[in-house]
């Protein structure tokens, strides 16, 4: 006999199972319409793939899943997209969502599908896929989405496999009458996970010994399998992930981990079976066992219901007397809620209605005071103190309430069952989960806004300061060349001249002209100082990028799994989150493929063009500009150094007529611009040069291509070129009032923007709002150096 | 009409409050019968009078509070409190001593504080205390048991007008000091000459008290099988009760504390452990905390007993341990599933 172990706490609330169990599981039939909700696991909702008026197959795909953690939804049966529309969902909010609405045709008309005689001839890989595809989600009623589950990793090793059919809810028979009448299915699922998952130790099958006709069941098919069908006594809550794996390994998932990091995987008997029939049939989720109990219900019974079936449907097949009803309760009278609207769909998740009488389950008497009797914590499946939390949670001392481990509650209401005072405990901690969540986000998002606050202080002080400094500087200089001037006219020339080189080149290195700046860069490396990226510096840096975007999408997906363990509301934005992550890993990825696609013909290319690796990158660079990345041609090549040898003249011009002015006007620059004649001179003589040269080599090559006069990339250098003349020929006010212009126009779609993200309540708006500042911050600083000139 | 709209869980235990004040109610029943088979009616005298004043005031302080009067009477926990306080206090006490006392328990003790779940201290054992050093005469009065005198017991009748302050000179004749008082006094005879000698002693402890107390243990384990409350803080009281006179019996000389046995049955012991050491409100709240709590009083009551100057000493230990409940809560948090006892502990609030 193998040990069980007990789990802490625990109560044994009336099962009320028998009701149920009287008659064998009836088809529900096909209602006149389905509604079927995008979102009915947890993770990120479907997206649709079909429209209104289209007709649908059953087992047809009709929303794909988004994202890793999601699934996607198939039509229960044949007939026409009515609407995709808000619906009520079965929420305890009783909230609306996008749901995929149809209108039965009667026919139930199968799509096209094929199963697998031996699953083993296909990877673990491809069956896991065939699980997501078919929109399997974890059938206890959590809803996490199967293949996720499955997708175990390696550094994880599994020893247990755990199926879950404790079923401790009371009420409760979807998973008992499963097990009377489909056992053979649950053995052939167990082993189908056993594959994939490939436990080291054991496969376990965890049941309560309230149900012996469904572990006879269980133990027949199972035999000679090697699975082991485990019993141990009823107490609620045993059937809770966390409890079950207790009970069964003695051994505990740690606080915020995952059981697969206790080598564990626990999977529902009902989602089993829905593997088993994904795989072997190749039938998608579309059906599943639901409870119809309670003693407002007239013929209490198990239903094999249609996804997407109103819960007023099967009411009505089940002798629902509407008066004598109080609540009405989607799931077990432990963790179920209330619902409002009969309308609502059965989904994934829901295992049960309930429908008792006033008698069955009275309304709440008032609560009384707490008088610390130490019942709930006698009570609690995990070891907390529910009266101290009480106590703290009326109080709002949100510390004291993490410190007594309030996040590890998993709200499974023994508290509440056991108070004397009739106190609702488990809300009290679900307020105050809520409470603390919000005032969690509160402070990053106040840290966040005084980060950008204290940021945007320093840099303005800073900018503040490197004006002091110029403004400083210039006066010494000044100073300096007055002094210079008056004692030692020859030697105090020269410094001067080597103090506006470096001015000068310093305003090169800061100069924005992306071709001028890839230009510098070349010349850099040129020289040895290799700065600018190389292929595969940048090859480097991408695959670092995904590898650490990889990275934080496992963290995301972690998170993400242990909120939905937690049923923590914050799943829906974890799975969000998962899901952009995977779109940055997508875009690095496309650009890291795209990068290195561009590599072969950069590394193919050296050949054909000179040598020079400056002269290449010159190359690049210009075609860059241009919006394009082909080969020059000869021929324009030659014009292109025709061009660059004319543009060099006639800047160089340029540059001797500033000079002569500024020696005129004995200006502090002079220096500076007699390098930049010298330098023109230099480039000009290297232009001829080439230019000679490639003419030299033109003659002697026999073959030359004609090539079209129009081409793109000359035309793009062309305009490009004449922008940058224009601009170097305007005067510096007419320079100021375009980049004014310019800034203002970017203003103004900056706003635009952020009202857009604003009202879509985008967490871009606050990245637009600085960007927004920072621009109204140039644009004044512009105003104020044109009304200064 | 719409469906009830309320939160999980649906189902309820059976449990509530007030049964568990009547379970409390019910369990005093073989203690308070073995007092007044052994010491007269005087104390279901008291603990009639202590009721009708202890419901009295609490439905006053209700009406000054606003609060609905038959919601919180309906709760019996005034009920408990006053009889806690008519089985502490001596049989056939004056109306007024024990009108003071419910008052006191009721309104100062009780209400003051917010009412039932409130209070830091066990309101009847602070009424105790507070008439003890008031009224230190009347306190110290104990009747003799059944078969230590000639006389015969307090009927119903002269309870009655002794309570209410008729005859009581008569009182006298059938007073005599406690077995615990007669142990305190003695510091020249051996523990064995003091029994031979002394009428008030019986079979284990004093006359009358060793039954009173096995009637109270009898109730306290029926509440333990009711599982109104845990065993850990009352068995550990009682436990470490028994290692310290164990420790300090000495064989029984004319210095020695008393045996195990004799004060485990003598006094306020049994009524101590499993009604006054398990009111859950001025407890520990985790089991861990309760097993140091509950022996902490024990280890207080037979220093307080043996070394101090009050005969019984109950219920100073249980107030002195209120105290100290906040601060064992704080250091004696379970360990939580999934969590490692050290990442729990040690401090931090």
């Amino acid at each position: 006999m193998r040990k069980i172990w007990d789990i802490h706490g625990g109560i044994h609330p009336a099962e009320n199972k028998h009701q149920s169990l009287h008659n064998p599981i009836e088809n529900a039939g096909i209602p006149p319409q389905l509604i079927l909700p995008l979102a009915q696991h947890i993770g990120a909702p479907a997206s649709p793939i079909v429209n209104v008026g289209d007709r649908v197959l059953k087992g047809q795909m009709i929303a794909e899943a988004k994202g890793f953690v999601s699934a996607p939804v198939h039509a229960p049966t044949s007939g026409i997209i009515a609407a995709i529309e808000s619906r009520v969902i079965p929420h305890p909010s009783g909230m609306s969502a996008s749901c995929i609405v149809i209108d039965t045709d009667g026919k139930d008309e199968w799509i096209a599908h094929q199963g697998l005689e031996d699953y083993t001839q296909l990877s673990k890989i491809e069956l896991v896929d065939r699980v997501r595809q078919a929109g399997i989600a974890g059938m206890g009623g959590a809803g996490f989405p199967a293949a996720v589950k499955l997708s175990t990793r390696d550094d994880k090793p599994i020893e247990t496999l755990i199926l879950n059919g404790t079923e401790c809810e009371p009420y409760i028979t979807a998973d008992d009458i499963l097990m009377r009448e489909r056992a053979a299915e649950i053995i052939a699922g167990a082993e189908i996970l056993r594959h994939l998952i490939k436990p080291s130790k054991e496969t376990l099958i965890g049941v309560e010994d309230n149900k012996p006709e469904g572990i006879a069941a269980l133990k027949k098919a199972a035999e000679g399998t090697g699975i082991e069908i485990v019993v141990f006594p009823t107490k609620y809550p045993s059937g809770g992930e966390k409890q079950l794996i207790q009970i069964l390994t003695g051994k505990e998932v740690p606080s915020g981990g995952l059981p697969s990091d206790v080598g564990i995987v626990c999977q529902n008997i009902g989602t089993a079976t829905a593997i088993y029939r994904a795989i072997r049939f190749g039938e998608p989720l579309i059906s599943r066992i639901t409870t119809v109990t309670g003693e407002a219900c007239g013929q209490p019974q198990n239903y094999e219901v249609l996804l997407g079936t109103p819960v007023q449907y099967l009411l009505d097949k089940s002798g629902f007397d509407k008066d004598n009803c109080i609540r009405l309760i989607m799931g077990g009278p432990m963790m179920g809620y209330t619902l409002q609207d009969t309308a609502v769909p059965i989904v994934k998740t829901s295992n049960c209605v309930l429908a008792p009488t006033v008698a069955e389950l009275p309304p709440p008497p008032p609560a009384q005071a707490c008088i610390r009797c130490g019942m709930c914590a006698e009570a609690c499946p995990v070891s907390l103190l529910p009266q101290q939390m009480y106590w703290f949670a009326r109080a709002q001392e949100h510390e004291k309430l993490e410190d007594h481990q309030l996040f590890d509650c998993i709200e499974c209401g023994a508290c509440s069952f056991a108070c004397p005072s009739n106190i609702p405990l488990v809300q009290y901690y679900r307020a105050s989960k809520a409470e603390i969540r919000q005032a969690q986000q509160d402070k990053i998002k106040a840290e966040r806004s005084k980060e950008r606050f204290e940021a945007r202080t320093a840099r303005l002080e800073q900018e503040e300061a490197e004006k002091e400094a110029k403004r400083a500087a210039r006066m010494e200089a000044a100073k300096a060349k007055a002094a210079a001037a008056a004692n030692a006219p020859e030697a105090g020339k020269a410094d001067i001249i080597q103090a506006a080189i470096e001015r000068s080149k310093a305003k090169k290195a800061e100069s924005t002209d992306p071709a001028q700046a890839a230009i510098a860069r070349a010349q850099a490396k040129r020289d040895g100082n290799a700065e600018e990226e190389s292929p595969q510096e940048k090859t480097e840096r991408l695959q670092k990028l995904l590898a650490s975007a990889e990275k934080r999408l496992a963290a995301a997906k972690e998170k993400l799994a242990l909120a939905q363990e937690q049923q923590n509301e914050n799943a829906d934005a974890f799975a969000t989150a998962v899901s952009k992550t995977e779109e940055k890993l997508a875009a690095t990825q496309k650009e890291l493929s795209e990068h290195e696609a561009s590599l072969v013909p950069t590394k193919a290319a050296p050949a054909s063009d000179s040598a020079d690796p400056a002269q290449a990158a010159i190359a690049r660079a210009l075609a860059k500009r241009a919006g394009a990345s082909a080969d020059e041609s000869d021929e324009d090549k030659t014009t292109r150094l025709q061009n660059t040898v004319a543009s060099t003249e006639k800047r160089l011009s340029a540059a001797q007529e500033k000079l002569a002015s500024a020696q005129e006007q004995n200006d502090a620059n002079v220096a500076a611009f007699a390098t930049g004649v010298e330098k023109t001179q230099a480039k000009l003589d290297t232009a001829k040069k080439e230019l000679s040269d490639h003419l030299a080599t033109l003659k002697t090559s026999s073959a030359s291509e004609p090539v079209a006069s129009d081409d793109p990339v000359q035309a793009a250098i062309e305009r490009a070129k004449a922008a940058r003349e224009a601009q170097a020929n305007m005067s510096d006010a007419d320079k100021i009032k375009q980049t004014i212009e310019s800034l203002e126009s970017r203003i103004a779609r900056t706003k635009e923007k952020l009202e857009a993200a604003r009202a879509e309540g985008d967490d871009k708006a606050d990245i637009l709002a600085d960007s927004l500042v920072k621009l109204e911050d140039k644009l004044a600083a512009a105003q104020q150096t044109l009304s200064e000139t | 009409m719409g469906f009830l709209k309320v939160s999980s869980p649906h189902a309820h235990g059976p449990m509530s409050t007030a049964r568990v004040m009547r379970l409390v109610l019910l369990a005093t029943i073989p203690g308070l019968f073995s007092l007044t088979w052994f010491f007269g009616f005087g104390s279901l005298v008291n603990v009639l009078w202590a009721s009708i004043t202890a419901l009295a005031f609490e439905a006053l302080a209700l009406k000054w509070r606003k609060r609905p009067i038959g919601f919180y009477l309906n709760d019996y926990s005034a009920l408990v409190t006053a009889f806690l306080l008519g089985i502490a206090l001596p049989p056939g006490s004056p109306f007024w001593l024990i009108m003071i006392g419910t008052g006191f328990a009721i309104l100062i003790c009780k209400q003051l504080y917010g009412g039932m779940g409130y209070n830091p201290f066990n309101p009847a054992m602070a009424a105790y205390v507070m008439l003890l050093i008031s009224f230190p005469v009347q306190m110290t009065t104990w009747l003799a048991p059944q078969g230590s005198f000639a006389g015969d017991l307090l009927g119903p009748i002269d309870a009655l007008r002794y309570c209410f302050g008729f005859g009581r000179d008569s009182i006298d004749a059938i007073t005599m000091a406690t077995p615990l008082d007669v142990l305190k006094q003695n510091d020249s005879l051996l523990i064995e000459d003091l029994w031979q000698g002394s009428a008030q002693f019986g079979q284990f402890a004093g006359i009358g008290w060793e039954w009173a107390n096995i009637g109270f243990l009898l109730g306290g384990m029926y509440l333990l099988y009711r599982r109104v409350f845990t065993w850990h803080a009352p068995i550990s009281m009682l436990a470490s009760l028994t290692i310290m006179s164990a420790l300090f019996y000495d064989g029984g000389s004319s210095a020695s504390g008393g045996s195990p046995l004799f004060h485990l049955l003598s006094g306020a012991t049994m009524l101590g452990a499993f009604f006054i050491v398990t009111d859950p409100v001025t407890s520990a709240v985790s089991n861990s905390g309760r097993v140091i709590y509950g022996a902490l009083i024990g280890i207080l009551v037979y220093i307080i007993r043996v070394w101090g100057n009050y005969p019984d000493a109950v219920a100073f230990a249980v107030l002195l341990m209120n105290f100290a409940a906040p601060f064992i809560d704080h250091y004696t948090q379970p360990r939580t599933y999934g969590h490692k006892l050290k990442d729990q502990q040690g401090g931090k609030s």
